[in-house]
């Protein structure tokens, strides 16, 4: 589904990315771990397409597509879906409106009509409960006001909405209560499928109780210096970074 | 990231420009007391309508146009503009089928195609539109309906005629032609406009409109509106604007003077999308504009909500004087400004009653090389007992080569008053944008959606039909305004 091959990219010509290999097969969840600063939300904005970064090298195949050709909206419209580390507010603007919008500009680039009312209100409802989101919080200007953990349990739902191939969450653990981590977890179990896969960008192995990966790599100084099974996480936690930073160091 | 922008603007062009052919009916060009008789007698006018223009005019020479800071343009030459210009086939049209159909082509490119508005009379929500053009008013719809209610609604030139006795009394009451420069001008050679006359206890069953174009070269509009709700009734009446693309200035200076009696209110609502001149800044209509309305009585209301995309410079303060005790003022209001565009607006509060109480939520949007200036005034009168005001000014900036400013003057004569200033600028996220656009959503559509999150406490006071409207004139004013 999507293959990173030697990724190197920069922002004000400081290099931060220096050269990413990464498969990613649809069925699996991949987690990304790694310490402060290695590059972790780089590489999602980088998915994502933001003007930002200069990408200097290397290629991102996705579904047989050059992901780095497309515009940030076409990405999405191919099925790229970033959970943000800081999600954005946009006042005035109520979440309903927002995913409305996003998913008929989504259909409208498949060649599909504007999705009827009642089937958008119908999958409204759905996703909702999917992700135990307050109704209140659905017809609110986006994020605007809301709570970090409210914030991150909306990005969640957006996703549901709007059924991505590839979903990137990065670090949408942190800031959610004990509660609120399984059902955002839940949530994204739920919405696994054979055709879709999600990337995990987290610090914490709690997450990955609850989302069991089947990949577990470790991004270091923008590089991805490891790459082991869902154990590699509870090592990681159990001995800090202070391993790999010397492994690398070698 | 700009230059793109700017190159894409380039290739955009005003929905609106097209011209009519239409054989028209001009006075010769310039000013001086023989026209101003040519216009009168045009319009078969009395005697006293004669002396209060010339009274206005005789005013007028003696005044020196006036000079802002925030505002630069090449002044018009008042010796270069034609003042009167009548579509041929005149006023006294009754069914539509009199109309010219150039005219109805018109009409129908605006997007208020007349059938329409008449097919839909059976419906609930309907319009009632007075079409000016040039200077004349030319046709006004849903007359009969409304006259079963007692509802006056024609143009101005008509009540002159037809009720003399309320123009005479309303008419310069609230705008004397001694206020400003453009109101004297206006005063004295206005040529048409609406007027609007809703009876005690009377709720006006629908909008009302008045549809301003300008169309031929040369010509200057200048409109008059009167619009009077007695007692304990209401009134919501719209406002559009469009002209052609010309690439010299055209003049508009219209005055709108509005009078609530006990217990009434008025919502006036304006959406101005006037030429604004090509991305140079060359030609656009120069938009002055003195807009001004009193809560007489007590517990009146008057509310101004304008959208104002258009005109190359905009000068214009729509103000309410709160005259009657427990009166409100509301204005609310989102200017526009692009490419060269000059807009000075804002808002004038005079509490003069007791318990008055005024709000005002301004929104500017700057792109381009554009300047865009909120002014306002809150004043409050020496026995104005608990007077309150909360004014709320914001700009959006989109991009770094244009202006925001804003110019709150507070004067306060009164202990008892309570005033609230709440003031932001702010930039055109390019975080938020990238969050649209990491959900599909592209950057038109995205500065869309920001947009009219930003302008929605005002969007929301228009009528749901101009609503609409407004919001894609927003999209359409912005297009490429941002990378
Ligand atoms: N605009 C910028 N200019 C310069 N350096 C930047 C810029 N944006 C990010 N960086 C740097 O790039 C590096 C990687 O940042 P990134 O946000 O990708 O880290 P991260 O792995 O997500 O960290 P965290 O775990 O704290 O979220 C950091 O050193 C950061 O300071
Ligand atoms: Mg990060």
């Amino acid at each position: 589904m999507l293959s990173i091959k030697n990724l190197h990219a920069s922002i004000g010509g400081k290099e931060i990315l220096k050269g990413i290999n990464l498969e990613i097969k649809a069925g699996e969840v991949h987690a990304i771990m790694g310490p402060n600063g290695s590059g972790k939300s780089t590489l999602s904005a980088v998915l994502a397409g933001k003007e930002d970064y200069d990408v200097t090298e290397g290629e991102v195949i996705f579904n047989g597509k050059n992901l780095l050709e497309l515009s940030p909206e076409d990405r999405a419209r191919e099925g790229i879906f970033l959970a943000f580390q800081y999600p954005v507010e946009i006042p005035g603007v109520s979440n309903v409106n927002f995913l409305k919008t996003a998913i008929n500009e989504i259909r409208a680039y498949k060649g599909l009509e504007p999705m009827a009312a009642k089937d958008f209100l119908a999958r409204l409802k759905e996703k909702q409960k999917l992700v135990e989101l307050d109704g209140k919080l659905a017809n609110r200007s986006v994020n605007e006001g809301f709570s970090g953990g409210e914030k991150k349990r909306n990005e969640i739902f957006q996703m549901a909405m709007l059924e991505p191939k590839l979903a990137i969450l990065d670090e949408t653990d942190s800031g959610l209560d004990i509660d609120a981590l399984r059902i955002v977890a839940d949530g994204v179990n739920k919405l696994k499928s054979n055709d879709n896969a999600t990337v995990v960008i987290t610090h914490y192995q709690r997450l990955l109780d609850y989302i069991i990966p089947d990949v577990v790599h470790v991004l270091y100084n923008g590089k991805i210096v490891k790459t082991g099974p869902k154990e590699l996480a509870l090592e990681l936690e159990e001995k800090g970074y202070d391993f790999i930073k010397a492994e690398a160091a070698v | 990231m700009a230059n793109e922008i700017l190159s894409e603007k380039i290739n955009e062009e005003y929905k609106y420009g097209f011209v009519t052919n239409i054989e028209a009916d001009n006075a010769p060009k310039g000013l001086n007391e023989d026209i101003i008789r040519f216009i009168s007698k045009k319009k078969n006018e009395p005697e006293w309508m004669l002396e209060y223009r010339l009274k206005a005019f005789r005013y007028w020479i003696t005044l020196e146009e006036p000079h802002w800071a925030h505002v630069s343009y090449q002044k018009p030459d008042f010796h270069d503009i034609i003042y009167y210009s009548a579509p041929k086939p005149k006023v006294s049209l009754n069914s539509l089928d009199e109309v010219d159909p150039e005219l109805l082509k018109t009409f129908e490119k605006l997007g208020i195609s007349i059938e329409e508005q008449k097919r839909l009379s059976g419906v609930e929500s309907r319009i009632a539109v007075d079409i000016v053009m040039d200077s004349v008013s030319v046709k006004t719809t849903f007359k009969e309906t409304l006259s079963e209610k007692g509802i006056i609604f024609c143009s101005f030139g008509e009540a002159v005629q037809e009720h003399p006795e309320l123009v005479k009394k309303y008419m310069n009451s609230v705008v004397p032609y001694t206020d400003n420069f453009y109101a004297a001008l206006n005063s004295a050679v206005f040529t048409d406009g609406s007027f609007c006359y809703i009876p005690k206890g009377v709720r006006c069953p629908m909008e009302l409109s008045t549809y301003f174009r300008i169309n031929s070269a040369g010509t200057g509009q200048f409109e008059r509106t009167l619009l009077i709700a007695d007692e304990d009734s209401y009134v919501s009446y719209l406002e559009g604007c469009t002209a052609p693309m010309r690439d010299e200035n055209q003049l508009h200076a219209a005055v709108v003077e509005l009078v609530a009696h006990k217990n009434a209110e008025i919502k006036y609502s304006t959406v101005q999308n006037w030429y604004p001149g090509n991305k140079e800044g060359i030609g656009g209509i120069f938009n002055f504009v003195t807009k001004r309305g009193i809560c007489l009585e007590d517990n009146s209301k008057i509310s101004w909500t304008q959208v104002e995309t258009g005109s190359a410079v905009t000068w214009k303060y729509p103000s309410v004087i709160l005259k009657g005790d427990n009166s409100v003022g509301e204005f609310y209001s989102v200017a526009v400004t692009n490419n060269y565009q000059q807009a000075d607006t804002g808002t004038k509060m005079m509490h003069l009653g007791k318990n008055t109480r005024s709000t005002i939520i301004s929104k500017g949007i700057s792109a381009g090389f554009s300047n865009n200036s909120y002014r306002g005034l809150v004043r409050i009168a020496k026995g104005a007992k608990n007077a309150r005001n909360f004014s709320q000014c914001d700009s959006l900036l989109m991009g770094d080569k244009c202006g925001a400013h804003t110019f709150p003057y507070i004067e306060i004569k009164d202990k008892t008053a309570v005033v609230e200033h709440e003031a932001t600028t702010s930039k055109i996220g390019e975080d938020q944008l990238f969050y649209c656009k990491s959900r599909g959503i592209d950057n038109e559509k995205a500065i869309g959606l920001i947009v009219n999150g930003y302008c929605k406490e005002v969007l929301n006071k228009l009528p749901m039909e101009f609503a609409v409207e407004a919001q894609k004139l927003l999209a359409v004013s912005l297009e490429g305004s941002v990378g």
